[in-house]
């Protein structure tokens, strides 16, 4: 096992067995993640390569590359590993979350309006703690805003600052 | 004298074109059909009140004249960018399809970065490229945020850009070896921009024009190199400078193997000129299409295709 060198991008290992960076999350290991926890289609991320740059914070990206593969960015960020509750970002939910058949809270537009600007919210929900995908409805079916941390009882926006916003009330 | 005034004899209708200089440019967004349809972009807009009108020559492409195209669920949703109606016009000139491999090699912000990826279906390899590092953060953030996965990000100079680290003479089945097509939206004096840009005239001297004149046949030279035989490459800019238009094409047809093509433009505009202060370029410059800002309410842009090898 080598250290990490959180410089570069480098391709998952496939699967854990393959594994020859310490602490590195495999392939197999993150699809499985967005599968279980989402109930996503177990081959939504088929055809996808995976990369690790900085510690823990994974990549998706629709081609591959040879690794490690000297770029500022492949894809899109995606995950975050290398703790103890794995983080989805806010632009992988939005992209990948539409599908998400669990751990999906649903708000009501007003929630909705205070969660895209960063505030934290009291809503109704018996489901597992951890990290949501937040929806709402719109142009008539349900979209994915973000990622939400539950715990008592909250709701944490954690949508990052640079993609809040105060939208105005519209009537 | 403003720069403006250089062209008026290149100009079909002076007038027009000084009041059209003149104006303020109306908020244009794209729907970004990578995460979502240009219906439910616009059932989204309804339904928010936000007054929209596709452009008539273009579905995806919207002219909201009481709105900017922040501050609204479609915006924060990723499903719309806002992006200056002609400079739609590149990337759909460009026209990849889904799979193919694709270099931006003066990619940021990332407007025409992000309407290649979705053209290609988020589909095959996308190298988006720029030497300005600052730069690069607003590609990256626009990139994430219309959902774009087929992306590279390289922070290189384009004038000597090198396949190696795509796997060039490798025998890897993904190695980059050349590319099926490239755009090269360059830097450059940005007269046009002055509707959106009343300060662009502030830096202009014929010495910048000169002096990124070679920095732009560099970047062509080097696009033409890095595409395969029988693939285009688009060059364009937002300038009316011919020393930074037709003679970067005159220097390039005549250094590297290309050719220009006929372009299928859906925006009114005029051919590229053939003689411009004494001197004279290849016949087929006039292939290239120079947008006024009268000629369809925008701002000036130049755009010409070439194809390599052929």
């Amino acid at each position: 096992m080598t250290d990490n060198d959180g410089q570069r991008f480098d391709r998952l290992p496939a699967t854990a067995a393959e594994r020859e960076v310490a602490g590195r999350a495999s392939r197999a290991e993150v699809i499985d993640w967005w599968v279980d926890r989402f109930g996503l289609d177990a081959d939504t991320f088929d055809g996808y390569t995976f990369w690790e740059k900085g510690a823990g914070k994974i990549w998706i990206f629709a081609a591959d590359l040879p690794s490690p593969v000297d770029c500022e960015g492949v894809g899109m960020t995606f995950l975050r590993t290398r703790q103890e509750h794995w983080k989805p970002t806010t632009n992988a939910v939005q992209r990948f979350g539409g599908a998400a058949t669990r751990n999906v809270i649903e708000l009501d537009p007003d929630e909705a309006r205070r969660f895209l600007a960063g505030e934290d919210l009291t809503p109704a929900w018996d489901g597992d703690w951890g990290y949501l995908l937040v929806a709402h409805r719109i142009a008539g079916e349900r979209e994915p805003i973000g990622v939400g941390l539950y715990v008592h009882d909250e709701l944490r926006s954690v949508v990052p600052k640079g993609r809040r916003a105060s939208l105005p009330t519209r009537e | 004298m403003t720069p403006l005034e250089r062209y008026e004899s290149l100009v079909d209708d002076v007038a027009a074109f000084r009041a059209a200089c003149d104006r303020p440019l109306p908020a244009v967004v794209r729907v970004n059909t990578i995460k979502t349809t240009v219906d439910r972009a616009r059932d989204a807009l309804d339904s928010e009140g936000i007054a929209h009108e596709p452009t008539d020559w273009h579905p995806g492409v919207l002219r909201l004249p009481e709105d900017s195209p922040g501050r609204n669920w479609p915006h924060a949703h990723g499903w719309i960018h806002g992006q200056e109606e002609v400079s739609n016009l590149p990337a759909l000139v460009l026209d990849p399809d889904p799979g193919d491999r694709v270099w931006d090699a003066c990619a940021a912000p990332g407007s025409k970065t992000t309407q290649l990826a979705a053209l290609m279906d988020d589909r095959g390899l996308l190298v988006g490229n720029d030497n300005n590092l600052g730069r690069l953060s607003a590609l990256r953030h626009n990139a994430e945020r219309l959902g774009v996965t087929n992306i590279a990000v390289t922070n290189r100079d384009a004038r000597n850009f090198s396949l190696k680290p795509l796997g060039e003479g490798s025998d890897r089945p993904t190695a980059v070896d050349a590319f099926d097509h490239a755009l090269v939206d360059a830097p450059c004096s940005c007269e046009g921009t002055i509707r959106k840009n009343p300060d662009a005239f502030d830096t202009w001297s014929l010495d910048h024009v000169r002096s990124v004149a070679g920095v732009q046949k560099g970047i062509l030279r080097r696009a033409v190199q890095a595409t395969r035989p029988g693939g285009t490459v688009v060059y364009s800019t937002c300038t009316f400078a011919p020393e930074e238009n037709e003679a970067v094409l005159d220097h390039v047809l005549d250094a590297e193997d290309c050719r220009l093509v006929d372009i299928d433009a859906p925006l009114e505009g005029v051919p590229g000129v053939t003689e411009w202060a004494g001197e004279r370029f290849d016949p087929s410059v006039a292939k290239a299409l120079r947008i006024y800002p009268h000629h369809n309410d925008t701002g000036g842009f130049f755009c010409a295709k070439l194809e390599v090898g052929a």
